[in-house]
């Protein structure tokens, strides 16, 4: 085990990916000569060259288009977003082309492509640069979305990610770069799909995922204190969605708390409750709540930004809510 | 005017030439007999959805899509059916898919909009304006990148050229000094909007210029004329890895699609007549006379040979299967990935 940072567990996984397969390359803007925008990439063109890293002009359409072309016809591309914010203008080619291409094949066409990049707000960055767009694409049904929280499972879930043979969107978390953690030595790979308990507890689950994890584990950390258990479940992958981990930890708690950065309307956490409304209803001793971004475009001002994050206190207090304890 | 026999002897094609000429008049009378035996099935209800018929184009798909060799990939528009017959995907399947029916190329779950045969890379019919334009790029960088000698074609209709994805999908490919082809087919109309009152420029192929690249005006309704135009951007493409931007001038003699009237309010029925008078399946059935390798009895056999075909195909998607009622959750994920 080597403590690493969530940006170098990325590195690791992209430079070890684009070693072990020849048809994996990295596509964006940035990626090469500036060695990254968040320093993710930085030194894979040293090692790869400029064929296989790529660095684009700013045209997420147009090279987000490129590298479903590409995919299509025998690559495994990995396209960078600088921020998923940005990605909006390259949607159609991720929902209408990606997302679309095997189906509508009749299954003659494969799209094996990564779409990766950091989501949710950072700070002070404003209403265009703060935004969670995780429920967009998970509504969409020949899509994955991957979303790690720790750099073990970043390197692990990119892995697997680069070798999946669908469109992956992968949502790196703005805010997580930085973040040191234990990651495995040698071959690591975490498989999609999988929801991982980040803390055990009897009382109460937290459902969460990317960021989200460590406001719920913050919010353990305080409810602890008040000798509440809270179990936090991270769902690192939201499509498919780990239904199973889900339930059983509510079938064990009664109690659920669904946490997340991007707007409640439609969000992850909806389809979260709505799941365990509809399995284990009768398993249930309050109703679901959710803790979301405010339903707002994120203000500039600080104090206004972190009136609109989830944080902390606010899932303690939706925790003891559900407890009756309010 | 007379000529000598020496004179006549020259002017000749040769038998492999006049052997691949009436080839190209046999794909345009199928595409032609195909489309109209479509519009038919439509009205039958037989074919559903959106149906977008290539009457009038026929010379820029058969004459360009001669020119290329069986490892290109093709992409192309909504109004792609000329296209795949073109391609060799047979009338039978082509009309399946059109039925919606199990036999189809996409097995029915793409229909006349998502035409695709992998094993000839012909990757699609897409619906989306000029959202295909960036895929063609991808397929010439992958060529590129695996050092193959593939070339990418992309057809598409002169209302793409004024959306961004046309615009960042050529720069890249000249920047990035691709093997690409791409292919503007100027039919002059995007559904109802004439090319003058959506360009601010006339001449599309000027706008190559912004990305310094080759490009032509090209008469569409000419098939040997777009056969030599689409040889030089396809031997540039594939020697040179120099992309070119084609603007092949053609007109649609339909509809924009089976909803859509002949003329409608935004041309006029003489209009209309005008530009049938050059219609490509006549001006190459009279070079051929012309030239002396088929006589009206000639085109006639051939006419009856594709009119046959396309019977055979409406008979066989009539009767094949629909699609599994199990095939509707295949084919969304990989069979291995979908967990």
């Amino acid at each position: 085990m080597a403590l690493v940072t969530y940006r170098d567990a990325l590195n690791q996984a992209l430079r070890e990916e684009m070693r072990r397969d020849g048809q994996v390359l990295l596509m964006g803007e940035e990626v090469g000569v500036y060695q990254g925008a968040y320093k993710v990439s930085r030194g894979l063109l040293d090692e790869f060259g400029p064929m296989r890293v790529v660095d684009t002009p700013i045209t997420e359409l147009g090279f987000a288009g490129v590298g479903v072309g590409a995919a299509m016809t025998g690559l495994r591309p990995v396209i960078e977003f600088m921020t998923w914010n940005f990605a909006l203008l390259a949607i159609d080619q991720i929902v209408n082309s990606a997302a679309k291409m095997r189906y509508m094949s009749g299954g003659q066409v494969a799209t094996p492509i990564v779409f990766r990049g950091p989501g949710g707000a950072a700070l002070q960055l404003a209403a265009q640069h703060s935004q969670a767009f995780e429920s967009w694409y998970a509504h969409i049904p020949g899509l994955k979305v991957v979303m790690p929280a720790t750099p073990a499972d970043a390197k692990g879930l990119l892995k697997s990610a680069i070798r999946d043979d669908d469109p992956v969107v992968f949502i790196e978390g703005e805010m997580l770069y930085n973040v040191k953690g234990e990651v495995p030595d040698g071959e690591h790979v975490v498989p999609i799909g999988q929801a991982d308990v980040k803390r055990a507890g009897g009382d109460v689950t937290l459902v969460c995922h990317s960021k989200s994890v460590s406001v719920a584990l913050k919010a353990a950390e305080l409810l602890a204190a008040d000798g509440i258990e809270a179990e936090v479940v991270d769902l690192r992958t939201i499509r498919p969605l780990d239904e199973e981990a889900v339930l059983a930890s509510v079938a064990k708690t009664h109690r659920a708390v669904v946490v997340e950065e991007g707007w409640a309307f439609a969000g992850v956490g909806a389809q979260v409750v709505d799941i365990i409304q509809r399995e284990i209803f009768d398993e249930l001793d309050a109703p679901v709540l959710r803790v979301t971004g405010a339903d707002v475009p994120m203000p500039y001002n600080k104090h206004l930004e972190k009136a609109a994050k989830a944080d902390p206190p606010k899932v303690v207090a939706a925790v003891r809510k559900v407890l009756y304890l309010e | 005017m007379t000529t000598t026999k020496a004179e006549k002897k020259k002017q000749q094609p040769d038998a492999a030439t006049a052997a691949r000429w009436k080839d190209w008049l046999r794909q345009m009378l199928l595409i032609r007999r195909f489309e109209e035996k479509a519009g038919e099935a439509y009205s039958l209800g037989k074919i559903g959805g959106f149906c977008h018929l290539y009457i009038g184009q026929e010379a820029v798909a058969v004459g360009s899509i001669a020119a290329l060799g069986p490892g290109d990939y093709i992409v192309a528009s909504y109004r792609e059916h000329g296209h795949a017959l073109a391609r060799g995907l047979s009338a039978r399947v082509v009309m399946a898919e059109l039925f919606g029916k199990a036999d189809g190329c996409s097995g029915g779950k793409g229909g006349s909009m998502h035409i695709f045969d992998a094993s000839k890379g012909f990757l699609g019919g897409h619906g989306i304006v000029g959202g295909h334009i960036p895929l063609a790029t991808g397929m010439a960088f992958s060529a590129k990148y695996r050092d193959s000698h593939e070339v990418a074609v992309c057809y598409f209709g002169e209302a793409a050229v004024n959306n961004g994805a046309f615009h960042e999908a050529l720069n890249m490919a000249a920047l990035w000094k691709l093997p690409a082809v791409y292919i503007c087919e100027n039919n002059r109309y995007g559904m109802g909007t004439a090319l003058e009152r959506a360009s601010a420029i006339y001449d599309i192929s000027e706008r190559a210029c912004s990305y310094d690249m080759a490009n032509e005006v090209v008469d569409g309704q000419d098939v040997l004329t777009v056969h030599q135009a689409m040889t030089r951007a396809v031997t540039r493409a594939r020697d040179e890895k120099h992309p070119t931007l084609l603007e092949i001038r053609t007109y649609r003699f339909m509809g924009h699609s089976m909803s859509d009237p002949i003329h409608g309010h935004y041309r006029t029925r003489e209009e209309v007549e005008e530009h049938r008078k050059r219609d490509p399946v006549v001006v190459w059935g009279d070079r051929l006379k012309a030239e002396g390798i088929l006589d009206e009895e000639g085109i006639k056999a051939l006419d009856a040979d594709v009119i046959s075909e396309v019977e055979d195909a409406y008979q066989f998607a009539d009767k094949s299967p629909d699609p599994e009622p199990g095939m509707l959750f295949a084919d969304v994920y990989a069979p291995t990935g979908d967990r």
